[in-house]
């Protein structure tokens, strides 16, 4: 457990100094979806371990695995929404 | 341990903070806002952890994630569109 959290708190501190350091939005995203989808269930996996087998690690479990699913999502949809604004903005100035 | 791992987690969500209040554009802030509220599903598992009691708290953090990642989408809705529908 000590391992996997000294691990992932190296990994949030460092992608969270990276995500406002970053000077553009399209290379802000990509340490923002790292820190959360390496990170955070690093930490959660440490304290599954922790925990034993329980309801309550079935429910870290859940979890973690919702994380892992929707953090590249939303990360996705983000950069997607902000090249289709930009491209609109681009259209209306053309007119 | 579990407090250093909590301190830590709250240092960079504070340092992520910084880029949700001073974004230059709007999807800067949406982006941070979901880094931070990723990070709190964390820090409301680790403080049931801290409080010995997480079977109370766990509900809690699946439903802020489930929160978290739906109003996320609903801002990136409103945002390419203007429009809330």
């Amino acid at each position: 457990m000590t391992l996997t959290e000294l691990l992932a708190g190296a990994l949030i501190f460092l992608g969270s100094f990276v995500f406002v350091g970053f000077p553009d939005f399209y290379s802000r995203v990509h340490p923002a979806g790292n820190g959360d989808t390496l990170g955070l269930p690093l930490v959660l996996l440490g304290l599954a371990i922790y925990e034993g087998f329980t309801h309550t690690s079935l429910k870290i479990v859940l979890v973690l695995i919702f994380l892992l699913l929707t953090g590249p999502v939303a990360s996705h949809a983000l950069a997607r929404s902000a090249f289709l604004t930009r491209q609109q903005e681009e259209e209306s100035n053309v007119d | 341990m579990l407090v250093s791992a909590l301190f830590v987690i709250l240092l960079a969500t504070g340092i992520s903070l910084y880029r949700a209040v001073m974004g230059p554009t709007a999807h800067d802030r949406v982006l941070a806002i979901n880094v931070v509220n990723t990070k709190t599903v964390v820090i409301i598992v680790l403080i049931g952890f801290i409080n010995r009691r997480p079977e109370v708290f766990m509900d809690i953090a699946i439903i802020y994630a489930v929160i978290n990642f739906v109003s996320t989408l609903a801002f990136l809705r409103y945002l390419e569109s203007r429009r809330v529908d």
